[in-house]
């Protein structure tokens, strides 16, 4: 089997507040294959977006990655000096935001930002530079992307700066783009848009992906493996289609349960009790505990993931066995 | 007959831009001043039934927000009326009912940071006195109850509680004034999944114990087909389709509606097929003539740039705004 373009173990991102430590990102492990899309879903505060700032080594003080490893291409990532870790970013691993203006800066036109990311990692005369940022534009859909080159970041709509940032994410032809919520703030149809747009490109340019949302749906459209996060852990992990249709942990069964589209209109919706616990105050054990119909003594003691290397969990009580664990 | 419990009629609603001091001395001067007005709402007219419940979808800029806040009493209208039972719902560019509330999307901004809980529950009721001021305190504390929080919550402050709990302070807020009507504006958009059910099923519950009607505004087409019986859709200030919410979903009758039903992302196992629709959606500055959806319409034809398709009823109980109606194909 040929290596993983990215290899995610045992990383734990925390936060050193004046409140006290909070454990956003604890013992998360991943790996992505070439060409693979994951998508990483999870509702706020349950590390999904900590995780995404982790692998580009973006987290800021008062936080830091405490321990584990991140591997891209062979090659670690964390404790990498700062102007090392510049030459991979960007160039080997990519971001998109919510938020396209975290990416464009307001007062340089479209043309001025993009030879910027260019000259980041390599030569390029202005004319080359230019040329092929049009081709990028054209790449995510942007019409008439010679001439647009020469706006500002407000000449766009919001949904074509979000396709500019793309652009931007994939100009060095990077092996992993992490993507957080990028259409959560658009329209459906705009979002739909992307959606297609980005499912066409990893597939021809052979990028992995990550896929950062809050949207199950989303994240099941482009995506054929998933990780469910709760409170700063991956708590389940598969194939999508697999974890859609069986899911093994009673949080991602109470996601689930919980969308209108999967229930009769104007019947109940089966929700789950209480709130995401605070980051601070995390409850001993399995975080989710006080909100699992399942739970028992078994539950104070944090489980270890159970399954096998396609399909994980981390529950002591899941609902369904793998093969391996019903034997 | 109930059919008009609250009548919307002709509303329309334009916002036109206050001029800056040079170019009202260029007006003065004879200058040409380019004062370009956004028509947000065009002459819309739905009645909703008592304990009724009406979605209205529609993108951003569609003008459906403006709508809700013309139909609670918010914003007068530019053109047209809003009646509840015959009573119009402003006079003089006041609001003269209290039987309309509102519930609006961001629970951060619509309660008082520095006021306690119990106190922004009983400062309307209090001042229109539906409830004397002896019986405030109990008065408060049921209301939570109703919306499912603990009534000790009364002497808490807003920063104190979750966004999910928010929203239920500003449910239990809205309701206190006993209203007829509840507009809510994506009551359930910012809210986690998880959390977002919960709200749904107080609604839910709400309505019936209280017959409230309601005017649902939303981008979740998931949600207004699980709370409302019926659903409008909105696209650049006019209503394009209206219908029960089940036969609109199965087989609209307008081609933005199949579109925005064909893009909502389904839950599946991956590699689902795309088939977004083309362009975005135009400026409210500059709609295009006749059909405004015609640039992007598959179906559109000479004359949806030429004539306005008025919304015409296409079947019994189904309303469409398009000339090529009938042949609008079930949606994926």
């Amino acid at each position: 089997m040929t290596e993983p373009v990215l290899q995610v173990s045992a990383l734990s991102t925390h936060f050193f507040t004046k409140a006290g430590v909070v454990r956003a990102v604890e013992g998360v492990s991943f790996s992505l294959a070439r060409g693979e899309v994951l998508g990483l879903v999870g509702e706020s505060g349950s590390g999904k977006s900590v995780t995404g700032f982790s692998l580009l080594g973006l987290v800021d003080p008062p936080g830091r990655i405490v321990s584990g490893s991140i591997r891209l291409e062979g090659r670690e990532l964390v404790g990498l000096p700062n102007d090392e870790l510049r030459d991979v970013r960007g160039r080997r691993i990519a971001m998109v935001f919510q938020d396209p203006m975290m990416t464009l800066n307001p007062v340089l036109t479209i043309e001025r930002q993009m030879r910027l990311a260019i000259l980041a990692h390599e030569r390029a005369s202005p004319r080359a530079a230019r040329a092929r940022s049009a081709e990028a534009l054209t790449r995510v859909g942007i019409p008439d992307a010679a001439r647009r080159l020469d706006d500002y970041p407000h000449q766009f709509s919001g949904g074509m700066r979000q396709r500019v940032a793309i652009a931007i994410a994939l100009l060095h032809r990077p092996a992993v783009i992490v993507a957080d919520e990028p259409t959560t703030a658009l329209d459906v149809s705009i979002q739909a848009q992307i959606l297609a747009e980005m499912a066409k490109l990893v597939s021809e340019l052979g990028t992995s992906l990550i896929w950062i949302s809050h949207d199950l749906a989303v994240v099941s459209a482009l995506s054929r493996r998933i990780a469910v996060m709760y409170a700063g852990r991956i708590v389940e992990e598969g194939p999508t289609a697999v974890v859609l249709d069986e899911p093994r942990h009673p949080y991602t069964r109470g996601l689930l349960d919980s969308l209108p589209s999967r229930a009769e209109p104007g019947r109940e919706l089966a929700q789950i009790p209480g709130s995401t616990p605070s980051m601070l105050r995390l409850p001993e054990g399995c975080p989710f505990r006080p909100r699992c119909p399942r739970a028992s003594p078994a539950c104070t003691v944090m489980p270890e993931p159970t399954g096998d290397a396609v399909r994980r969990a981390r529950c002591h009580h899941p609902l369904v066995l793998t093969p391996a664990e019903a034997v | 007959m109930s059919e008009g419990f609250l009548t919307i009629r002709e509303v329309s609603k334009r916002f036109a831009p206050q001029l800056g001091l040079g170019d009202r001395i260029a007006a003065r001067l004879g200058g040409a001043v380019e004062a370009r007005a956004v028509q947000a709402v065009s002459e819309v007219s739905l009645t909703i039934r008592r304990g009724e419940a009406l979605g209205l979808v529609g993108e951003s800029g569609c003008g459906k927000s403006t709508l809700g806040r013309v139909v609670a009493g918010i914003l007068p209208p530019s053109g047209g009326e809003v009646r509840l039972e015959q009573e119009p719902v402003m006079a003089n560019g006041r609001k003269t009912t209290t039987r309309i509330q509102t519930v609006f999307q961001d629970p951060f901004a619509s309660l008082d940071p520095r006021m306690r809980i119990g106190e922004t529950i009983t400062e309307g009721p209090l001042a229109h006195g539906l409830v004397k001021a002896a019986e405030a305190g109990s008065f408060a504390r049921r209301w939570l109850e109703t919306v499912g929080l603990d009534p000790d919550f009364v002497t808490r402050y807003p920063h104190q509680f979750s966004g999910g709990q928010r929203q239920r302070v500003a449910i239990a807020r809205a309701l206190a004034m006993a209203p007829d009507v509840l507009v809510c504006d994506e009551p359930v958009a910012s809210l986690d999944v998880s959390i977002q059910a919960q709200i749904v099923n107080l609604f839910l519950r709400l309505r019936r114990e209280l017959e409230l009607t309601m005017l649902f505004i939303s981008h979740d087409l998931g949600v207004v087909r699980h709370l409302c019986e019926r659903v409008a859709v909105m696209y650049l200030g006019r209503i394009v389709e209206l219908g029960p919410t089940g036969e609109v979903y199965a087989a609209p009758k307008h081609p933005y509606t199949r579109a925005l039903i064909e893009a909502v992302p389904k839950l599946s196992g991956g590699g689902a097929a795309f088939r977004p629709i083309a362009g975005e959606i135009p400026s409210p500055l500059d709609p295009p003539t006749a059909c405004a959806f015609h640039p992007r319409c598959p179906l559109a034809i000479a004359r949806c740039r030429i004539e306005r398709p008025a919304l015409r009823e296409v079947e019994p109980g189904r309303r469409a705004a398009c000339h090529r109606a009938e042949e609008v194909s079930p949606a994926a």
